[in-house]
């Protein structure tokens, strides 16, 4: 029998219940992320059932997806900048924690931030723990070798009140990173690629391990950036193997665990990576070296090229690509680089943080955006903004023509205040270049923050590596 | 969640591939917390023109549109966000089927704890269907089987317990709930 992989591990160790044929497993959950656009519902239906949540402990709770991203001092002023419907929510969701008895990192706490960026930050995401949130992008946490992902609102529901889910076991992917990153290239660049590679279904029904020397190499929040999009593959997670760089990276945040308990966490985490002889459903391999910065031309994140590369030309009866085309106001090989740009977003649960940051200012020190470009640097965390102001980012963001906002979702989803305008183009560090994603009509180009920086720079899609 | 066995109705046509849960419901309509009235928002962006008025070119706009119940959509429905507003607004809109080759996983599973099946058929069967809008079928849950108009039976995949769950409108969460012990045992050992 073969060894057992990273995710087969952390699987068997929370069945609460085996699957049968007739039964799908009842999984354990050790932590569940909550925001306040998927839960208001679940709420609801705890009312209705006369229910109480089961583990208040293992619950954190934020608001991220519908808060404004311009400062706020008062409810009055909330109230003023958001449209109804955002305020309601927020209100909502303050209300329905209290009632329930569950901490809020909300508005005014110095926690709060976008969901996928506090849970790591905090220590609250660990090695070997099942994480889940309504939210697709919960894969995210993978990056630490928890088995994170995404449910709806019904399972929202279900995790509260019984800190349980109900799930069939999916296969394994193995995507192996081999090579070296070139300057100038980075983890957004390997994930888009990747996602090129085997499609936006590519990975239905699989939870994907990144492995291999160039795996191993990335830090903590690179990781993070690709296993946050795993999702966009179609897969129900993505996972690295908790290694030294992991286990530094935990050390000493918040909710670690600490003395006695850190060693004891420790000598568990050890045993966590796949063994050599695990086997997985599906391989695929990527070399890094041969890797350039990717851009997205289409309305999906599959739909995407080499920086330097032309638009490819469908075939004549491919009329989702077509119409893809036609939305982005595009032409079939032609070069998408030069195209103009008017707004650039750097922020979002992909790349909002500290990293994400110093790559964008380092080409931005000095620099200014060019006129006509509205640049937007939205920091994932109150945490990430504590640290850029502690490095003087916001001050180079700002000298170059940058706006520097309050962390939250921003303009990844145009539903907080912040979005692109119908037919304007966007060059965002986001995860979805789907029609309307970023507001009705608005054209995005998924990219990397240094690849965004050089296209604020430039006042048109850019390669960054003139830069470096 | 009402018991779902038997669906017989005339069929729309999506042909695209791919269709992401933010056509099918795009993020301003999530500042909702009730699950009702969320019907009118579905393919908000593709269905109505900059005025609000109904576009005629759009499928859900046509006559033939009125009253169908099953929905035949392009590969890879419902990719994208975890939405659970995808599901709930193809109900609202009366909608109790979505058929195709393949359906993301998470619109999947949630369509399923909603009452609306997913039914994933063969390439040939799929294109015949994206080829003859209109037409009647019946989708039977219980013996795993769509009949197209001429009698032919075609056969689609459904895990056992979501089947269980839609044809006695069991709500998983008591299933779950009847698990509260052994939930506790867990807990204990891995304390």
């Amino acid at each position: 029998m073969p060894g057992k992989s990273l995710f087969d591990k952390v699987w068997d160790m929370h069945i609460v219940a085996p699957e049968t044929e007739d039964t799908p497993a009842i999984l354990y959950i050790d932590l569940h992320l909550v925001h306040e656009v998927t839960s208001p519902q679940a709420f609801n239906s705890l009312r209705t059932g006369g229910l109480t949540i089961r583990r208040p402990d293992l619950t954190l709770a934020t608001m991220d997806h519908s808060t404004p991203t311009v400062p706020i001092s008062s409810l009055q002023e909330l109230k003023v900048i958001s449209e109804p419907e955002a305020f309601e929510q927020i209100i909502q969701m303050e209300k329905n924690c209290e009632d329930f008895g569950l901490e809020l990192r909300g508005l005014n706490s110095d926690e709060r931030g976008i969901v996928h960026v506090i849970g790591p930050e905090l220590g609250a995401t660990q090695p070997g723990k099942t994480i889940v949130c309504g939210d697709s992008h919960t894969s995210t946490h993978g990056a630490l070798g928890a088995l994170a992902f995404g449910i709806g609102t019904t399972e929202v529901c279900h995790v509260l009140a019984t800190q349980c889910l109900l799930q069939r076991k999916p296969k394994t992917f193995a995507i192996n990173l081999i090579g070296q990153l070139q300057p100038g290239v980075t983890a957004k660049d390997i994930i888009l690629a990747i996602i090129g590679e085997i499609g936006v279904d590519g990975g239905t029904g699989h939870a994907i391990e990144y492995r291999g020397e160039a795996a191993s190499r990335l830090s903590i929040e690179e990781r993070m950036t690709i296993c946050n999009m795993a999702i966009e593959g179609g897969a129900r997670t993505g996972m690295f193997a908790p290694d030294d760089t992991t286990f530094e990276y935990i050390a000493g945040r918040p909710l670690a665990p600490s003395d006695t308990a850190w060693d004891t966490a420790l000598d568990n985490w050890r045993l966590l990576p796949s063994c050599d002889d695990a086997q997985f459903d599906k391989e695929a391999t990527l070399n890094v070296s041969e890797l350039k910065p990717m851009i997205t031309f289409g309305t999906n994140p599959g739909m995407v090229i080499p920086v330097d590369g032309a638009i490819p030309t469908p075939s004549a009866t491919d009329t989702g690509f077509a119409k893809a085309l036609d939305y982005m106001q595009l032409e079939a090989g032609k070069p998408l680089a030069g195209t103009p740009v008017d707004i650039v977003f750097i922020g979002s649960c992909t790349n909002s943080r500290l990293s994400d940051l110093r790559a964008a200012a380092s080409l931005l020190k000095g620099r200014k955006v060019a006129d006509g470009v509205r640049a937007l640097v939205v920091p994932g965390s109150a945490q990430v903004k504590r640290d850029a102001e502690a490095e003087n980012l916001p001050a180079v963001f700002q000298a170059a023509g940058a706006e520097w906002r309050e962390p939250g979702c921003s303009m990844c989803l145009a539903m907080n205040g912040d979005f692109v305008p119908a037919g304007k183009l966007a060059v965002s560090t986001s995860n979805r270049n789907f029609e309307g994603r970023q507001g009705k009509g608005a054209r995005t180009v998924l990219a990397s923050p240094l690849t965004a920086a050089a296209s604020a720079i430039n006042g048109v899609v850019s390669d960054p590596r003139p830069f470096i | 969640m009402d018991p779902v066995n038997k669906i017989t109705s005339r069929t729309v046509i999506l042909p695209l591939e791919d269709v992401d849960t933010d056509q099918i419901i795009p993020a301003r309509f999530l500042r909702t917390t009730v699950r009702e009235g969320i019907g009118e928002n579905l393919f908000a962006d593709w269905r109505y023109e900059k005025d609000g008025s109904q576009r005629e070119d759009f499928f859900l706009n046509q006559p033939s549109a009125q009253g169908a119940e099953i929905l035949v959509a392009g590969r890879n429905f419902g990719c994208g966000s975890s939405r659970e507003h995808a599901p709930w607004a193809l109900l609202d809109q009366g909608f109790r089927a979505v058929i195709s080759t393949e359906i993301a996983d998470i619109f999947s599973n949630n369509s399923l704890k909603n009452g609306l099946l997913p039914v994933i058929v063969d390439s040939q069967t799929h294109k015949w269907l994206l080829n003859n809008p209109n037409v009647e079928l019946t989708l039977d849950v219980k013996n795993k089987q769509l009949t197209l108009p001429d009698g032919k039976i075609v056969s689609f995949p459904i895990e056992n317990f979501s089947r269980y769950c839609l044809l006695t409108g069991v709500d998983q969460l008591g299933f779950l709930m009847e698990h509260a012990e052994v939930i506790s045992e867990f807990e204990a050992q891995s304390r």
